[in-house]
């Protein structure tokens, strides 16, 4: 029986999916942008479908609304323009694309047959912010302080990639501002 | 509850909210230019109707028969998506804002909010911040060098004041231990000491004050008005556009600080709580009546705060944002869990 359940997953993946494929072929990289925040939006909707209502708002505040802002905040302020299309690698079309269908029919065939999951019931795993907390400070807490860390060593490596010091008087601040 | 009485309501409920909103969105705009118009010794809006109160619906007729424009070399698709854009999400997070207690029609129990989901607040803050794209894919979509600056600004703006009202934030949710904003309300009901209302302001009153400046911000309001910043910008991202389009990013500036508003009542000044009596129907009523005060005085508030404080410059903006009010924000949630957890 065709549950509304069903037919919103379906809605929600169609959107996924066609976000994704529109992506790719946009030649702009602020429709680019655009189809990947449609992207995130859909997959909170999948996630909401699921009972994880937290994780769903946290995926559009976090993801759709400010990871994406920075994309396309970098975008208008770069003016990126219409990227250059190139005829494409051949090794690309004769090995990659049939390679990938290959490779994404054994991922689904071996989650679907031999992960040992079976069916969920909605809202039977963890989904209210209260479990998820206690489950992140208790059950979890040694992977996510790493992975923490692990975010603050990137965000340290940017900024010192990013400030070049001023290496003569003639490259100072000033300098810049006058250019 | 049969599904269709669940639906019906529903449907009905969005219907005058929706109502509601729109008027008190253009409302305020009486508001502000009547309040301004006074503090500047100035009368504000006279002329249509008693006391200008149907200056309102003469903006919004002569917004609907000037002429819609729409300059040559813009990026047409974003161009007109983004006013949409940026009043569909001004006026989305009404939603999820509870205005006071059920109230009991035909033996069922409504209560007075569209809908009551359990993360209410991070549905707010969700949706304000996809309401961004609005504004910057208007600044970029127009090709227009202050347009761009206006949405770069405003972009820029908005993801750096958003950490410091989401961190202003956790010290409430810390104190009620709820993301559903009844829950939040409810906390507060009852009184300190016998007089003083057991109010989150009094309990998080750095935490009020991050939030009344973060929202500043975030609402692109004087003295955070740096997007639009007339002196240097023209009009910032709406330069290009012109009647109906540029009304709806009038609107969605003004539903933007409802919602604040909204806001700051439920999570700080306790919701519908005051006080109450006299016969039962006035009982009913007064909560949604207290609601709608608190949210007319904090809405006060903004229209003073921009009839007296001129505007920042931008580092000084970036600067408050990033190196005081992000700090301090940080401090205030780190002693609330202290207190909360010695406790």
């Amino acid at each position: 029986m065709i549950s509304v359940h069903l037919i919103l997953f379906l809605a929600f993946g169609a959107v996924c999916v066609a976000g994704a494929v529109n992506l790719l072929v946009q030649r702009h990289p602020i429709n680019s942008a655009l189809s990947l925040i449609a992207v995130m939006a859909a997959l909170a909707g999948e996630y909401l479908l699921l009972g994880a209502e937290f994780v769903a708002a946290l995926q559009v505040i976090v993801y759709a609304g400010a990871i994406m802002v920075l994309f396309v905040f970098v975008i208008m302020l770069l003016n990126a323009g219409v990227e250059d299309r190139t005829q494409g690698s051949r090794v690309a079309i004769v090995f990659g694309i049939p390679g990938m269908l290959i490779g994404s029919v054994l991922v689904a065939w071996v989650v679907l047959r031999h992960s040992g999951t079976g069916d969920v019931e909605i809202g039977a795993l963890p989904g209210p912010p209260k479990t998820i907390g206690d489950m992140l400070f208790h059950e979890f807490l040694l992977p996510f302080e790493i992975t923490s860390i692990l975010i603050l060593v990137a965000i340290m490596g940017a900024v010192v990639l990013a400030s070049k010091p001023p290496s003569s008087p003639a490259e100072a601040p000033t300098q810049k501002v006058k250019d | 509850m049969p599904i269709w009485i669940y639906v019906v309501a529903a449907v009905i409920k969005s219907a005058i909210v929706l109502l509601v909103l729109l008027t008190a969105v253009a409302y305020t705009v009486w508001l502000e230019r009547k309040v301004v118009g006074h503090m500047q010794n100035r009368w504000g809006p006279t002329r249509v109707g008693p006391f200008g109160l149907l200056q309102p619906a003469a903006d919004g007729i002569k917004f609907l028969f000037k002429e819609d424009l729409t300059p040559p070399h813009v990026y047409k698709p974003l161009f007109l998506a983004a006013p949409l854009i940026a009043v569909i999400f001004a006026l989305t997070s009404i939603a999820v804002i509870p205005f006071g207690n059920a109230i009991t029609l035909f033996g069922y129990s409504f209560p007075l909010q569209i809908t009551d989901v359990n993360i209410g607040l991070l549905v707010i803050l969700g949706v304000t911040s996809i309401g961004v794209y609005g504004v910057a894919l208007a600044g970029w979509s127009s090709n227009n060098k202050y347009s761009l600056l206006g949405g770069l600004r405003a972009s820029a703006q908005m993801v750096s004041y958003e950490i410091s009202l989401g961190l202003s934030l956790v010290g409430v949710l810390i104190l009620s231990g709820s993301f559903s904003l009844r829950e939040i309300v409810d906390v507060q009901g009852g009184t300190f000491l016998g007089f003083i209302p057991r109010w989150n302001i009094f309990l998080q009153p750095v935490a009020f004050f991050c939030y009344l400046m973060a929202a500043y911000a975030e609402t692109n309001r004087i003295p955070f008005d740096l997007p639009e910043a007339e002196t240097e910008l023209v009009a910032g991202y709406h330069t290009e556009y012109s009647a109906m389009k540029f009304a709806m990013f009038f609107m969605a500036e003004y539903a933007n600080m409802i919602t604040v508003a909204c806001l700051a009542t439920l999570l700080f000044l306790g919701g519908w709580h005051g006080p109450i009596g006299g016969p039962p129907i006035v009982q009913a009523i007064l909560p949604v009546f207290w609601f709608c005060a608190k949210v007319f005085a904090f809405l006060f508030l903004y229209i003073w705060v921009r009839g007296t404080l001129p505007r920042f410059r931008y580092d000084q903006l970036m600067a408050f944002g990033w190196k005081f009010l992000l700090p301090l924000a940080m401090a205030n949630l780190i002693v609330t869990a202290i207190v909360v957890v010695v406790k």
